[in-house]
């Protein structure tokens, strides 16, 4: 019986665990997990910043702690929630725009997608290069 | 003829005056190649067991009645055949995150009043006279709102935000979709009346970019477009109320 | 319908996102793994020196804040947000947390910044 003064009550189901009911939302929960690293990344260069201030030692100190086995398994760690962050967000990103048309066409959204994973891919090697360039 | 084999079809069972909670129920339906999951419902119906609830009408996916889970799926279910679903057992579920009144009909009340709120209406630009003749619209500015006239009120997008299953105050991703669809057509003029809504935390806020909603639109409306790209329409509003008075967005 | 404030804090979360997605992994990569590995680059690329004529440069030191601030702002955000999703009640305080964190690194690292260059 579920009445409610005589009124049948309709029913809501529960929303545990819901992000596990569905691939699509297991992948959503994965791409919102990157944010984790993204945090982490942050406070890394953050921490650097501030050792910089403190002078050589302390920015040796920095670096010889980014040395450490423990930190390279992190940066991997971070290095490939990076990549799920850049894939992921390409891809919603045809969701975000509002259309767009050239020469009288709309634009499709997968164009759209792989002009942000081509940007990403130029951008990387651009930074690549520019280090590549300043280490010298 | 060939023989029909047997497919079990599950289904989860709800009388508000006898159960204090769905039930799942099981049903040996025969099916034939050419079944929808809506016939198999309609047998258990008229064979098994006629306390059985459901809604249907059209039979042909475009009166969007017959939204459920299919298999954990968002579904119209006159669209989706059994001969897909084989060996089974199926199951069906009443569209998630909607209350359910009864076996797999649910409550849609709460989605007419807000299709009601966003005024889903032409509102003119400015007053025209007969004499000035009909609208004229480019194929351009066609397209820039055809998409969003397709939405059926089915419901399934409801089913997969689970943005709307947290917090069903939610306007969701559908009934969006059709405000934006008079929100860009070139004819309509209402876009300041709607916006308030757009602002809101209940309006595009709520909104995650899940993105699930278009993957199981069976009308290809692409409700989380229409959601998302009035996220900066929304933000634009809320700087530029500043300058402009009016509040409006252009 | 109240005007939701969700525009102030939206605005800054895409802006990191597309920041972190176009330059975030070969970051990573460069800071993280291959200077300290001295793999592909060289170590000198981050010493003393090097660094702190990047942290005095104009708008070199700009991008740093930008980059570190950002991301942080970004990453939060999303997390607020997940918080909700996963049914933890998600109220003043979780909010204070998250983005005061991230307002807060944005202070410390532009104070350090600002103590270099002076
Ligand atoms: S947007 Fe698509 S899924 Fe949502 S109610 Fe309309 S037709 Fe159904
Ligand atoms: S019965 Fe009309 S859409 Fe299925």
């Amino acid at each position: 019986m579920n009445l409610d003064g005589g009124v049948p009550r309709p029913f809501v189901r529960p929303m545990r665990g819901w992000w596990r009911r569905d691939p699509f939302f297991v992948r959503y929960m994965l791409r919102e997990l990157t944010a984790v690293a993204v945090l982490a990344y942050a406070v890394v260069l953050a921490v650097g910043v501030v050792r910089l201030s403190q002078g050589e030692v302390a920015w040796n100190g920095w670096l010889a702690a980014l040395r450490a086995p423990w930190s390279i398994v992190l940066h991997v760690l971070i290095l490939a929630a990076m990549a799920v962050h850049a894939w992921s967000w390409f891809q919603i990103m045809p969701k975000t725009l509002p259309m767009i048309f050239v020469g009288g066409r709309r634009l499709a959204g997968a164009t759209i997608t792989r002009a942000g994973w081509l940007a990403t891919a130029l951008t990387s090697i651009a930074l690549f290069a520019l280090a590549r360039w300043w280490q010298s | 003829m060939p023989e029909p084999k047997n497919i079990e079809i599950c289904v989860l069972r709800y009388h508000p005056e006898h159960d204090p909670e769905p039930a799942w129920r099981s049903y040996q339906v025969p099916c034939t190649d050419d079944m929808s999951v809506l016939q198999g419902l309609q047998h258990i119906k008229d064979e098994i067991d006629g306390t059985l609830g459901f809604r249907w009408s059209c039979r042909m996916a475009i009166c969007g009645s017959c939204g459920m889970m299919v298999n954990g799926k968002p579904r119209l279910s006159c669209q989706t055949f059994l001969r897909d679903l084989q060996p089974g057992p199926v199951r069906i579920e009443a569209l998630a995150h909607l209350p359910i009144e009864r076996d797999l009909i649910v409550d849609v009340g709460e989605f007419v009043n807000k299709l009601e709120a966003i005024k889903p209406y032409l509102i003119p630009r400015e007053p025209r006279t007969l004499a000035e003749g009909e609208y004229l619209q480019t194929p351009a500015q066609l397209e820039r709102f055809e998409q969003y006239t397709s939405c059926i009120n089915c419901m399934l997008c409801y089913a997969a935000c689970p943005e709307y299953g947290l917090n069903r105050d939610f306007i969701g991703p559908g009934v969006i979709a059709l405000l934006h669809r008079y929100n860009a057509d070139s004819r309509d003029g209402g876009q300041a009346q709607r916006q308030p809504i757009l602002n809101a935390e209940e309006g595009v806020w709520s909104c995650m970019a899940v993105g699930y909603c278009s993957e199981v639109c069976p009308k290809q409306v692409d409700p989380a477009n229409a959601v998302n790209q009035n996220k900066a329409v929304s933000a634009r509003d809320y700087f530029l109320r500043f300058l402009a008075p009016k509040g409006a967005a252009p | 319908m109240k005007r939701s404030n969700a525009p102030l804090f939206w605005l800054p979360f895409g802006a990191g996102g597309m920041l972190a997605a176009l330059t975030g992994t070969m970051l990573v990569f460069i800071t993280g793994i291959a200077v300290p590995l001295g793999w592909t680059l060289r170590a000198e690329l981050m010493s003393y020196p090097h660094v702190l004529a990047l942290a005095q440069h104009g708008w070199a030191r700009g991008l740093l804040l930008a980059v570190i601030a950002l991301f942080a702002w970004h990453a939060v955000h999303r997390i607020f947000h997940s918080l909700h999703d996963l049914g933890i009640h998600s109220g003043a305080t979780a909010k204070l947390v998250c983005y005061g964190g991230a307002f807060a690194l944005t202070v410390i690292t532009a104070a350090s910044l600002w103590s270099i260059a002076h």
